[in-house]
This record gives structure tokens, sequence and C-alpha cells, in this order.
């Protein structure tokens, strides 16, 4: 335990967070390319755009991500809102 | 042996495991109150489909006890977490909690066995009355005042849906708990209508779900898997039987899946976080049941199942931090891997499980709900659903592990939580990866409608691993992975 708390574990040294990122690209890049490759059974026309998922998936992340800070200006309260 | 036992309510064992807390204390307390919801499950299994108990009351049939395929998935679902939860709890000494954890349960058995409306009644108030000293039991300021809120809405629903029901057994004659719809004229729409809004506060349909995201937050570290397991799912479930099918619900449902993943965002406290997150998940569910089919509904109820075993195992994995630590912010927490790297791995389980993760409990019958919406051609509903299916993963995959377990070094150094709490977590990921690996052997054999349905069909696979979520579940697996070599 205590020599755990002194020696930088895996995650504290950034060259492998570094590694691990590139491996999430790299991961991410191929399924784009088997998305072109893999003939697959649709449901939807939506589903012929090209890297479909990629683009709706990034597009609403962000999305998400930044209406969510907007609304965070308008909703925040203090902790003792109800309290004063 | 056990079919040698008289036939006993499905409710009835975890009630006499609920008195036995109440009366006994330490090892034999706690044999009975596991033993009591096995024995309910073993006694299940031994029901035959029908209606083992009636009688008159003021001139109408009331069928306390009616057992069917819906019921009875239902019924295994509730024992199963109550069985979770009582390993969970084990720790705990405090015989209230013990006590309202297994009324509660037995409640909800009560409520998706009742076959008439007023049985349904008893039992929906019972859920509120025994739940909310879940809440108490917090024994904070802050946990009483959420308590009574949660109270009230609660008795609010219970009162809308007698209304409704006395109107709708007036008007039809019948007390029986079937289909109810919203398709009716005069004074029996109104009925109708009234007992719509009482499941429908149950269930956190928007503007009426306020109450969980209050309340579940603030119960007991223990207490909050019980919350998050009956009250809403007995929503799904009375929704399911009274209203399959109606179009209002497509749209309600999807609203739900939609707007707290928002809230979820930029939520702090990650008890709070996982509570939008389940108001998300039964939207999926609600949208299930408005679509009708028997694909839909099986999602729904398959979901319902899924949902209570990876969002139990989520809150578990924050309720153990909660529980060791003290805090619960995401911005007080980080850096926990390396003092509490088990609960680590199952909590990132539950998290690859609740994003629909392939070989997860939730990939399954998230995608039967989104193949039923685009074959009914609700196309804006299945590209709303994807995107909340996106937003779970963000907050739910993500954010969770990462705040609590990782994220920067807070510098917490604490210890896993007791033996129990792992073990419960352990049985919950172990469910997890059982039901995404093996579906046709584990839940997908007891869904109530007629159907067929592939799961593992290379769309779905890929339909289910958009990119930028690969790209996460992918941290998940390989966190796990390091966590095990380095820990393990």
């Amino acid at each position: 335990m205590s020599k755990q708390q002194v020696k930088p574990d895996f995650f504290d040294k950034p060259e492998n967070i570094s590694k691990m990122l590139k491996v999430f690209y790299g991961v991410c890049i191929l399924l784009v390319v088997a998305d072109f490759m893999v003939h697959r059974h649709i449901y939807h026309s939506w589903e012929n755009i090209p890297a479909f998922y990629a683009v709706y998936g990034f597009i609403g992340c962000v999305m998400l991500v930044i209406v969510a800070k907007a609304m965070r200006k308008v909703l925040m309260k203090e902790e003792d809102y109800y309290d004063k | 042996m056990i079919s040698s036992l008289p036939m006993l309510p499905p409710f009835l064992p975890l009630l006499i495991g609920c008195i036995a807390a109440l009366v006994l204390r330490g090892h034999l307390r706690s044999a009975i109150m596991l033993l009591a919801p096995i024995w309910g499950g073993l006694q299940l299994a031994g029901l035959e489909p029908g209606i083992y108990w009636s009688m008159d009351f003021m001139g109408y049939q009331l069928e306390p006890v009616r057992v069917d395929k819906l019921s009875i998935m239902f019924g295994y679902l509730f024992h199963l977490a109550a069985f979770i939860a009582v390993v969970y709890a084990l720790h705990v000494k405090d015989t209230l909690q013990h006590v309202a954890g297994l009324s509660y349960a037995a409640s909800a058995l009560g409520a998706v066995f009742a076959g008439d409306l007023l049985t349904l009644f008893v039992f929906w108030e019972m859920l509120a009355l025994t739940s909310v000293f879940l809440i108490w039991a917090r024994r904070t300021d802050r946990a009483y005042s959420a308590g009574m809120r949660y109270l009230i809405m609660k008795v609010l629903s219970g009162v809308l849906l007698l209304a409704g029901a006395i109107i709708f057994i007036k008007h039809t004659g019948s007390a029986r708990f079937t289909e109810i719809g919203l398709e009716h004229d005069g004074a029996l729409s109104l009925g109708a209508w009234l007992i719509f809004l009482a499941f429908g506060i149950k269930c956190a349909f928007p503007f009426l779900h306020n109450w969980l995201t209050d309340s579940y937050p603030e119960a007991t570290p223990t207490g909050t898997i019980f919350l998050a397991s009956f009250t809403t799912k007995v929503a799904v479930y009375a929704l399911a039987r009274g209203f399959p099918g109606t179009e209002l619900l497509v749209w309600i449902g999807v609203t739900m899946a939609c707007f707290p993943i928002f809230f979820a965002v930029i939520e702090n406290d990650l008890r709070r976080v996982l509570a939008y997150s389940l108001i998300n998940q039964v939207g999926f569910m609600v949208v299930g049941i408005g679509i009708g089919t028997s694909l839909a509904l099986n999602g729904a109820v398959a979901h319902a199942f899924n949902d209570v075993i990876f969002k139990g195992l989520l809150m578990m994995s924050m309720g153990a931090v909660l529980h060791m630590t003290g805090r619960i912010n995401g911005s007080e927490l980080g850096g926990l891997y390396k003092s509490m790297p088990k609960t680590t791995i199952l909590c990132i389980v539950g998290a690859a499980s609740i994003s629909a993760f392939p070989l997860f409990s939730g990939f399954v019958s998230k995608s039967m709900i989104m193949s039923a919406a685009v074959a009914q051609g609700y196309d804006v509903v299945w590209l709303l659903l994807l995107f909340a299916a996106a937003g779970v993963f963000h907050h739910a995959g993500i954010k969770i592990p990462y705040f609590a377990f990782f994220a920067h070094d807070s510098g917490i150094r604490t210890t896993e939580p007791p033996h129990n709490m792992l073990l419960a977590m352990a049985i919950a990921a172990g469910l997890c990866i059982a039901i995404g690996a093996f579906p046709a052997h584990t839940v997908y054999a007891l869904l109530p409608w007629e159907a067929t349905y592939q799961p593992y069909d290379i769309t779905h696979v890929l339909t289910q691993l958009r990119p930028t979520e690969t790209m996460m579940a992918w941290v998940a697996v390989l966190l796990t992975g390091i966590l095990l070599l380095y820990y393990i």
C-alpha cells in the first residue's frame, strides 16, 4: 500500500497516457475504414451515408458538451441556494 | 421439495424476510434475509400462469395474485435485485434500513402480480411508504427534506391511481388490470388519463421526474440500490401492461432519453449523475412500450431487466466510494483506482454494460428497441435514441469511472469496501457479462411476447460501436486489462 503511494503509477506517467491515446485513435480510424469495406445489412437509408455513425457520434457529442456548458450558466446554483 | 410446499403469494417470502430483519439480530438475521429472495425466486419457478387467488369486494372480483409471463419476468428480476441489494447491505447494522428495503422489495412484487387495479393501488402506496425510509435513514436534514418531497409526489401518484381506478372500474364493471389505453370517451377517458398520469409520476415522465433526481442521491449508500431497482421498473411494468402501443409514449420516452443527458454532463454529485442516467434508460423502455410491437415490448422489458443490474452495479460502485471516502462529488474525487482497484474494475463492467458495448448486457436490449423504432418508421426517434445512447456513454460510461477512479489524483487513500459490498458488485458484474455473452439462454428466454431476434448480426455490432464510443469503450476495456495485470 505505502509502496504504491510513493511510486508513480501507470496512469501517472504522461508517456503511457499518450501511448494509450494513440491506440484509441488507431482503433477509431480502423473502424471508420471498416465501415467502407464491410458490407452491412442496413435498416435505414441514412446508414448509406459514408461514415454516418462516426460523423453523427462526433457531432452529437460536441453538441452535447457545448449545450450543457451553456446550460450551466443558467442552471448552476450555490450549494446553499435554498438556505438563503 | 419446493413443490411440496404450499403455494404462497409471491410477495410473502420477502415479507417474512422483512419480519425476520425486524425481530432477529446477528448472523441469523443475515441468513434469513439472504434466504428470503432465494426462496421466493425458487417458488416462482414452480408457478404456472393463472389466477391464484380471487375474492369479492363490493361486488367486484379482485384478483390479488395473477401470474403470467410478464409478471413472472419482473418477479424474477425483483428477487434477483433484492438478493443483490441484501448482500450489498449486509454490513449495515441499521434495522430500519433492512426492514424498509425488504418490505419495499415485497411491495414491488405485490404490484407486479396484482391482477386488479385496487390491489395494484395498495402495493403502489406501500412502495412509497416503505421506500421513503431508505432516504430518511441517511439521517441528515437534506435527506429528511428530500424524503418529504419524495413522499408528497408518491402520495399524489397513489391518489391519482385510486381516482382513475374507481372511475375505470365503475364504467367498465371490471376491476381487472389489463390493457387500458387512452382511446376512450367521456368519464372513462378521464379515468384512463388519471391512471396514465399516476404511472407517469412513478416512471419519471418529463416535468414529473424531479422527485427522482432530488431524492435518490440523498438516500443511504445501500438504500439507493433498492430505490434504483424497484419504483421506476414497477412503473415500466404497469405501462407495458396498461398502455402498450400508446403512441404518445414514444415521444415521452424519447424526451426522457434525451433531456437528462445534458443535466448529467454538468452534474457534480456522481450518484445524481446516475439518477439522471436512470431516467434516460427508462426513456428507452418507454419508447419501446409506445411502439408496441412484440420486438419493441420485449426490448423494453429486457432493457428493464438489464438496467436494474447494470445501473445497480454503477450505483453500488459509487455507494462504495461514498461509504469509504465520505465524498461523492466528482470534483473532490479522483485517483481512487490506486486504493480501490477491484471496485474500479467492477464499475467499468457496469459502465461498459450501460454503454451497450458488445458482449455486455445493454447491447442486445437497446438494439431491439432501436431496430423496432426503424421498423415502424420512427426515423427521428431512431436518430434521437442514437444521440441518447452516445450521451449515456459520455456521462455514465466515461464520466463516472473517470472522475471517481482516475482524473487527477485527489490524494485520497482508502481501502476496498467491505467484502459483502464487493461480492454484491461481483454478482452484478458477472450477470452483466453472462447476459451479454449468452442472451438467448438468460434474459431472452423469459421474454413475454412471441418474437425472434438475432442480436449479433454485423449491423448491430457496427451500429452500436459508433467510433467515438468505440474509442471510449476501448479505454474501459484496456484499463480493465491493465488494472488486472497490476493488481490481481
